[in-house]
């Protein structure tokens, strides 16, 4: 159990992390969702006592990670999967990382056939693609049997089976009774991941709720129609208190009004309709809608409409 | 379905009983002792050191020799002459003292060190420990054999010394001594500035500069204040364990200015580890 209480963190005149209140429940996938640069890892670091908060506290079954007699055992984490001596073999680099917790050195051997380095375990780490360097980072997280797993960002760069195999992964470590605490700034990487998720931006709580909340509450249905009156019935659409946005070639998106109120409205009215269909904004939309006010850059990208993507099947 | 079920498979990592992995600082200098044998650069580095103090010394001794063969009169003190190695492989000491901790900055390797074993002190205790005993040991090889080989030289003019000669075994091993604190130094000066060369460039200063810039400036000082602060300079204080030839009645004595000097280490480790408990890394 991870708790964070009004835990803040302030590198000169920028607030990094402001004023968090969460808990992170055992057995399950919890998604740190945020843009870049909404404190994601900033956080994770002062889980693990790398930062000082500037204030608040945050505890590891109750105690502050740093005080902890058996740090392996209870977090394994890969923030950074470059965070290592590039001189030394990925062997050694897991022996010395053991040996300081005083754990068993066959485990080292079992952790990397488990990420599939055992070819490569006497090779020195500055030669490894990135995906291994991310494959080593996990297996150094492993080493403890770690009741608490934290990624930052796992799938940064991946290849999509090595995005696959992590996802595999992490849904194995929660099913056996395990936290695992994952961040993200694509919301498309949760959807299939998360149970839960903790979405922050600027580094404010958004949301903490479900997965399947978050979709509830976030993601605003709309409607879609084809028809060849267009400006008819956008006419009684907004006659009855609904938004049209017109996608020209006949086809417009109705929203505040459900697919039987546009039906009937049609048909009351003699509208000739060719498509009638609900369309669920994807929850990347959502997120995006979400923590549009809160991204900390703006690219601003010419042309980003912010379509809804259609995600509903046809009548 | 069942697909799903395999895929939350079990990880297929054993599971460790509740008691087993407790960080401790037997087990952090047994990691750190791997840490620093697994990495070429500790070994070139060791390696470089030894060959300096056994050659400048070997040097030095077959030149005298020599000279004393062609009639030379030649007033040395044998076994200071032998160490005069001591001089360039304190740099040597001093860059590995520096890179053992500041190649955990430069790398990253800290941010996993410190994610695996947050006792900062523990950790920090751990890696001086292993670089002092690593030091030392080297050190003591180099001197040694620095010595034995000078000595060999110097025989055959019947210019050589025996380690049973007054202050001759003090000299063999303070030169050991005064090398080990020069990384230690190094180590602290490292652990302040985090950089591999900001750290050696400040190790160079204290150990070099300072020295440079009295023997500068003296001449234009009042007498006694000559003598006031060339004693405190940190290789003057430092290095009259080793040069058994010297003389200047101002100066600390040979054990009261090794302290001085690993004062001066223990001060730059001092401040070093109080930030580091501190600092974000």
């Amino acid at each position: 159990m991870i708790e964070a209480r009004g835990l803040t963190k302030r590198y000169g005149d920028t607030l990094a992390v402001d004023n968090l209140t969460f808990s992170i429940a055992p057995g399950k996938i919890t998604g740190f969702l945020g843009p870049n640069g909404a404190g994601k890892t900033t956080t994770m670091r002062m889980i693990l006592g790398l930062d000082q908060p500037t204030s608040g506290t945050v505890t590891i079954n109750g105690e502050a990670f740093a005080r902890t007699a058996q740090p392996m055992r209870q977090v394994g984490a890969l923030l950074d999967a470059k965070a290592l001596h590039g001189g030394r073999s990925a062997y050694n680099h897991l022996l010395c990382l053991a040996q300081s917790n005083n754990l068993p050195t066959a485990r080292v051997q079992e952790a990397l056939a488990l990420v599939g380095l055992t070819d490569v375990a006497k090779k020195r780490a500055k030669g490894f693609s990135l995906g291994m360097g991310q494959r080593l980072g996990i297996a150094a997280a492993l080493l403890g049997d770690p009741e608490i797993l934290m990624f930052d960002e796992p799938v940064n760069g991946l290849d999509p089976e090595g995005i696959l195999w992590i996802r595999n992964l992490m849904k194995a470590l929660a099913a056996e009774g395990r936290t695992v605490f994952v961040s993200s700034h694509l919301m498309s990487e949760m959807e299939n991941t998360a149970d839960h998720l903790i979405v922050i931006g600027k580094g404010k709580l958004i949301a903490n709720c479900t997965v399947d909340e978050f979709i509830a509450s976030n993601s605003q249905l709309t409607v879609r129609v084809r028809t060849p009156h267009p400006d008819e019935l956008a006419r009684l659409v907004a006659a009855r208190g609904g938004t049209v946005k017109d996608n020209g070639d006949g086809v417009m998106v109705v929203s505040g009004l459900a697919v039987s109120q546009v039906g009937d409205l049609a048909y009351d009215n003699s509208i000739r309709l060719h498509e009638l269909a609900p369309v669920q904004a994807s929850l990347e939309q959502a997120f995006m809608d979400l923590t549009a006010s809160s991204v900390q850059f703006h690219a601003g990208v010419p042309g980003e409409t912010g379509e809804p993507v259609l995600t509903g099947s046809g009548v | 379905m069942a697909a799903v079920i395999t895929e939350r498979a079990t990880v297929g990592l054993s599971r460790l009983p509740a008691t087993a992995g407790n960080a401790s600082l037997a087990g952090a200098v047994r990691s750190e002792f791997t840490k620093i044998r697994s990495v070429r650069s500790t070994w070139w580095t060791l390696i470089a050191m030894v060959v300096v103090m056994v050659g400048i010394g070997a040097i030095a001794c077959a030149g005298a020799a020599h000279a004393a063969h062609n009639g030379h009169a030649i007033s040395i003190d044998p076994a200071q002459q032998s160490l005069f190695g001591v001089i360039l492989a304190q740099l040597i000491i001093a860059v590995l003292g520096a890179l053992t901790i500041t190649s955990e900055f430069g790398t990253g390797m800290i941010r996993t060190s410190l994610s695996t074993l947050p006792r900062r002190g523990t950790f920090v205790a751990a890696k001086a420990i292993v670089f002092a005993v690593v030091a030392l040991v080297t050190s003591l090889v180099a001197s040694f054999g620095a010595f034995f080989l000078g000595q060999a030289l110097l025989s055959g003019a019947h210019l050589s010394t025996t380690l049973s000669q007054p202050n001759v075994l003090r000299a063999v091993i303070g030169a050991a001594l005064y090398l080990t604190a020069c990384g230690m130094l190094a180590f602290g000066l490292g652990l302040i500035i985090r950089h591999s060369a900001g750290a050696i460039s400040a190790a160079v200063g204290v150990l070099f500069v300072l020295w440079v810039l009295y023997q500068m400036i003296s001449s234009s000082l009042p007498i006694s204040w000559q003598h006031d602060i060339g004693r405190w300079i940190p290789m003057n204080a430092g290095s009259g364990i080793w040069l058994t030839g010297r003389t200047d009645p101002h100066m600390f004595s040979p054990w009261i200015g090794l302290g001085v000097f690993a004062a001066y280490a223990a001060i730059a480790i001092a401040v070093g580890v109080t930030l580091f408990r501190r600092r974000n890394v």
